[in-house]
């Protein structure tokens, strides 16, 4: 579709954030280099810019900052647990105040567009912690005792594609039932952590209740094996949860997973189609895919294939690939190198396989990490595009006669974290959500979050819930 | 229909930044677009006459200003109207069929449609009798916009379904398919007398529902949003509706008017603002 | 041999049961045709029990597997009906069971009749819980947009129970109910040395209306027939209860191979009212998302 109204470039300030040359690690209150001295340099996966070098941790900092977190945990637990609230709430509050400079430097550091760090995470991030910091002081009335206790030091990994937001989701119950934490982001996206490490300092947190350790791989299985960690949190790959859910096997370490999904995005033949479509381009578009809950199945009753499929090409082929602090930016940039090299395969391999490609025209920048938005029709289940979670904006697209057959296709997946239905009919929603094997299903509607709702997965896609009531539990001696 | 996913699309759009040269663009082409209306009891050839030359010549101080589309009044008058643009390219549109309510016999609403056209209207808005779209008697006002189409000769057809009595979207997207099916020019949101007007998503559903009415028989059909939008910042945020659902070929004043009458003061106000950097204010624009 | 199980007081000669597996609604001997002495807690002789293998614990995943639709799917209400007739079957059979328990567990006949009322009533107590546990842990999330949002508790599908050494029948029976009562199935590795009251239970059930394929009870050497359970790519969970700690951990490590939820070995008072943690670590929570629309399209103001 061509047209005379171009829009303007429209980039956010980017004047808003100073990010420093080097941050250290945030142990016990204080900023403070890698015992081994080692640092790592965050790039911005738009234009490559080195952002800045952080310090590395290693297994010394992990035990350094279990010690901290454990001599802090004696006193932040016997807060009472109003004055715990009035912390997340200060919190919330400073959050909120800088939530554009966050935005931002989400967005330079993650890649993902303005718009969505903007009305997405940071409001999210900052709702998160408004949720759980009225739980401090109530949690005798959540269902799991009168006087429910805290567990210790919580170990938190965390991944890169919502690297503020999963911190929220990690930090906020954490602390509100009265733990201390410990917790790695991303090699790929240390700085939002970093800058929250600034929060806690601006929101008088007492020293060591949160500790920041940006590293790799190995500072996370050191933190997960410490044995100083009495519960462990990760949200990441199906194949890493398992590693930790080995590691922890036969101690007395509490253990909450978010890892994988493949969702199915059901579409019947009386759907609201313009929302559907919505639907569809949120749920695979939206953070470029890097999402575990992303609806990364089309599953589209034979009968309307064709039509839906022409109102999703029309679709995709407006949306605005670019630049991620471009306010009018619909796709960003793809995390990293390896992301993107991870995505550029499997889509060679479902061509090879023998499944339909199609791209909008769009042109990727030079510089920087992209892919453009992908289709893949005439799909099946034995397709590896259709089995294997792609992280990426790569949309399998697989047809279904009935609802039993679109519940069965839906079902047949290690996987079981997110599902979307779209029919117009209250029953058939019903009937097929209650058959669906997925922790959150969205029915007319996708990628739908909120922190008084309970978010995680069946099956391979881990174990636990996140927000609510029920995101208590895994921070609760129960 | 889904209303939450509908709306959540409209705004979702209505986030679009825009900005320098593509705001400039988006003032000329809205001010080209505007229909620019008076349908008051109190209308007079005095007044009408003040309305064609402000649609003739919008900015007084800066001629390079597009003219709009049209200038909107009521039948009887029409001839002040066409006397006030002659020449000048505006077009004259008419309200017509018992205009707003619509609640007169066919022979009165196609009397008034002929008086309208005689006077030397370019167009005709009619208006739909909701009160059959309700009672689910479809037929009727099938009928009735066909009888009008064949009254307005020449003269292009706008129907006004009155979006805020349809009340729902599955409503306004059925009253879209049927006006479409029965010959309409144009689909208009609404008459500006009720308390909802148009709204981004109504007009969302409109410009889905021409957009797919190309596609399966290739009659292009224009949209108009009339009614409650006064700010540079509504009309740009159509704008963007307009290009990323229907696409370019609407974003042309064959295909997309505003029906507004404050509106173009604040276009002109913006657009005196981006050519000096200064931001402008009421008294230097003209009050009619 | 036991006077009562040899029946020689009566001057006649009893007739021995033939403990068999209960797999699906039926008692087939172990398909290895093996068989292990159980002892009663002096060690004499109380029957053959089938030492089940990896062959049995697979035939009972399937049993298990395809019962899943159906149990979980029928009304809690009439869950709640099912294992309440249960209740009735067991205590019609109170006197079997207080025999069976005193000489699994050495204990006299009033202590041993104490701990299989206990039983029942907690199988009772767990028939009650089938239509109550989703109000207690589910409900209606208060989202900010126009969504409704209602999350409940679903059975997480085939739990692999491993039942306590020690105590035979009221332990077995608390763990063993709460993970149907949620609608999940059951495949129970009964008591290494004490298994009777546990293949007799099987009886039970099988004249109960529990379908078949609910609960598959496997009776043998735990270890051998909890590894494959634990590897096995179609449980989705396993309770350790009777697991040591060095079986528990390697039975740990196994069931990451799929992320089974693992509900390990802790000290329970069997004695004591039970929460309702046996039947939530064997729940998942489905969140379910709907907009809520409105009435009219007033649409949404600038």
């Amino acid at each position: 579709m061509t047209s005379a109204f171009e829009y303007a470039p429209a980039p956010e300030s980017r004047s808003v954030v100073d990010i420093a040359p080097s941050y250290g690690l945030f142990i016990d209150g204080e900023f403070t280099d890698a015992a081994d001295g080692k640092v790592f340099k965050t790039v911005s996966p738009s234009t490559e810019e080195v952002l800045s070098e952080v310090a590395r941790a290693g297994a010394e900092d992990v035990d350094r900052a279990v010690a901290a977190a454990r001599r802090a945990f004696t006193s932040w637990s016997a807060l009472p647990g109003s004055e715990r609230a009035k912390y997340l709430f200060r919190i919330a509050r400073i959050v909120q105040e800088r939530s554009r400079e966050l935005a931002v430097l989400e967005t330079l550091d993650n890649g993902k567009p303005i718009k969505e760090t903007r009305d997405a995470d940071l409001p999210l991030v900052a709702a998160h912690f408004f949720y759980y910091a009225g739980w401090a002081d109530k949690l005798g009335h959540a269902g799991f005792g009168a006087d429910p206790k805290p567990l210790g030091v919580a170990g938190q990994v965390i991944p890169w594609n919502f690297p503020l937001l999963m911190l929220a989701w990690k930090i906020a119950p954490a602390l509100a039932a009265g733990n201390t934490v410990v917790l790695k982001p991303a090699e790929t996206t240390p700085l939002s952590a970093l800058f929250f490490a600034d929060i806690c300092r601006q929101a008088g947190l007492p020293k060591g209740v949160v500790n920041i350790l940006p590293g790799y791989g190995d500072a996370g299985a050191a933190l997960v094996a410490h044995p100083g960690v009495n519960k462990v949190a990760f949200t990441g790959s199906t194949a890493v949860g398992k590693e930790i859910a080995r590691t922890v096997a036969g101690t007395d370490k509490k253990v909450t997973l978010e890892l994988g999904g493949k969702g199915a995005n059901i579409v019947f033949d009386d759907a609201p189609i313009d929302q559907a479509v919505e639907g569809i381009v949120t749920g695979i578009f939206f953070n470029q895919g890097q999402v575990c809950c992303a609806g990364s199945r089309l599953l589209v009753q034979e009968s309307i294939h064709d039509e839906l499929l022409d109102s999703l090409k029309r679709r995709l082929s407006t949306l605005r690939l670019g630049d991620p602090l471009d306010k009018n930016t619909d796709i960003g940039a793809i995390n990293s190198a390896e992301q993107l090299a991870r995505i550029s395969a499997l889509a060679d391999q479902g061509e090879a396989e023998g499944a339909e490609r199609w791209s909008p025209a769009c042109e990727l920048p030079s510089a920087g990490y992209w892919f453009a938005p992908t289709l893949f029709t005439n799909v099946t289940q034995a397709h590896t595009v259709a089995r294997d979670e792609i992280f990426g904006p790569v949309l399998s697209v697989l047809t279904f006669r009935t609802p039993d057959e679109a519940v069965a296709k839906a079902n047949n997946t290690q996987y079981g974290l997110s599902a979307g239905i779209w029919t117009e009919k209250g029953s058939r929603i019903l009937a097929v959500a209650s058959r669906l094997r997925a922790g959150v299903v969205w029915s007319n509607t996708f990628n739908k979050f909120d922190p008084t709702s309970p978010f995680g997965g069946y099956k391979e896609s881990g174990f636990g819930r996140e927000g609510g009531r029920h995101g208590l539990e895994a921070y609760l001696d129960v | 229909m889904d209303a939450v996913g509908l709306e959540a699309r409209a705004a979702a759009l209505g986030t679009r930044s825009i900005k320098t040269t593509a705001k400039a663009y988006a003032i000329d082409l809205a001010i080209s677009m505007v229909d620019l209306t008076t349908l008051e009891g109190a209308d007079t050839p005095g007044k009408v006459r003040a309305l064609g030359a402000k649609a003739v010549h919008p900015d007084p101080t800066d001629r390079t200003a597009p003219t709009t589309a049209a200038v909107c009044v009521y039948p009887d008058m029409v001839a002040a109207a066409k006397a006030a643009v002659a020449g000048s390219g505006v077009k004259v549109a008419s309200v017509a069929t018992a205009f707003p309510a619509g609640r007169a016999a066919l022979g009165v609403k196609l009397a008034d449609v002929r008086d309208a056209v005689e006077a030397g209207a370019d167009e005709i808005d009619m208006v739909i009798d909701r009160g059959a779209f309700l009672a689910g008697d479809y037929l009727k006002v099938y009928d009735e916009i066909t009888a009008v189409k064949a009254a307005c000769g020449d003269a292009r057809l706008k129907v006004i379904f009155e979006t805020g009595e349809l009340s729902t979207y599955d409503n306004i997207r059925r009253a879209s398919w049927l006006g479409m099916l029965a010959g309409a020019d144009f689909i208009k949101t609404s008459t500006g007398k009720v308390a909802v007007n148009a709204t981004p998503a109504n007009t969302l559903l409109m410009l889905e529902a021409v957009r797919d009415f190309r596609a399966q028989t290739g009659v292009q059909v224009g949209v108009k949003p009339a009614g409650g939008i006064r700010t540079t910042k509504d009309a740009v945020k159509f704008l963007v509706l307009v290009n990323e659902t229907a696409g370019g070929d609407w974003l042309d004043n064959h295909w997309f008017r505003f029906g507004a009458s404050s509106l173009l003061n604040d276009l002109l106000m913006q657009r005196q603002k981006l050519a000096t950097g200064r931001y402008s204010g009421p008294d230097y624009v003209t009050v009619d | 041999m036991s006077k009562e199980s040899t029946g020689a007081a009566a001057g006649r000669l009893s007739v021995f049961k033939t403990y068999k597996l209960y797999v699906g609604g039926k008692f087939p001997r172990s398909e290895s045709g093996r068989v292990y002495e159980v002892t009663d807690s002096k060690g004499q002789w109380l029957a053959n029990a089938p030492q089940s293998s990896r062959k049995d614990a697979r035939d009972a995943v399937v049993a298990a597997r395809k019962a899943f639709g159906g149990w979980s799917g029928t009304t809690a209400y009439n869950r709640g009906q099912v294992l309440y007739r249960v209740a009735e079957m067991l205590e019609g059979r109170r006197e079997q069971f207080v025999r069976e328990v005193a000489e699994a567990e050495g204990l006299s006949k009033s202590r041993a009749a104490a701990v299989v009322d206990a039983t029942v009533d907690r199988w009772v107590w767990y028939a009650g819980w089938t239509d109550k546990i989703a109000q207690v842990i589910g409900g209606a999330n208060p989202v900010a947009g126009p969504y409704f949002n209602l999350s409940s508790p679903e059975p997480t599908g085939v739990v692999a129970v491993l039942a306590p050494q020690e105590s035979s029948f009221l332990g077995l029976i608390s763990v063993l109910a709460p993970v149907i009562a949620t609608g999940n199935t059951a495949v129970v590795i009964a008591s290494e040395r004490s298994p009777l009251p546990a293949l007799s239970l099987g009886e039970v059930l099988a004249t109960s209306d529990v379908p078949g394929g609910v609960v598959n009870v496997l009776s043998g050497r735990t270890a051998e027939i909890a590894a494959p359970l634990a590897a096995h790519q179609d449980v989705n969970a396993i309770d350790l209860a009777g697991a040591d700690e060095a079986l528990a951990k390697e039975l740990e490590i196994a069931a990451a191979d799929n992320l089974k939820r693992v509900l390990r070995p802790q000290p329970v008072d069997f004695a004591a009212t039970p929460g309702i943690d046996r039947m939530t670590a064997f729940l998942e929570t489905k969140t379910v998302w709907h907009p809520t629309g409105s009435l009219g399209a007033s649409g949404s103001a600038y």
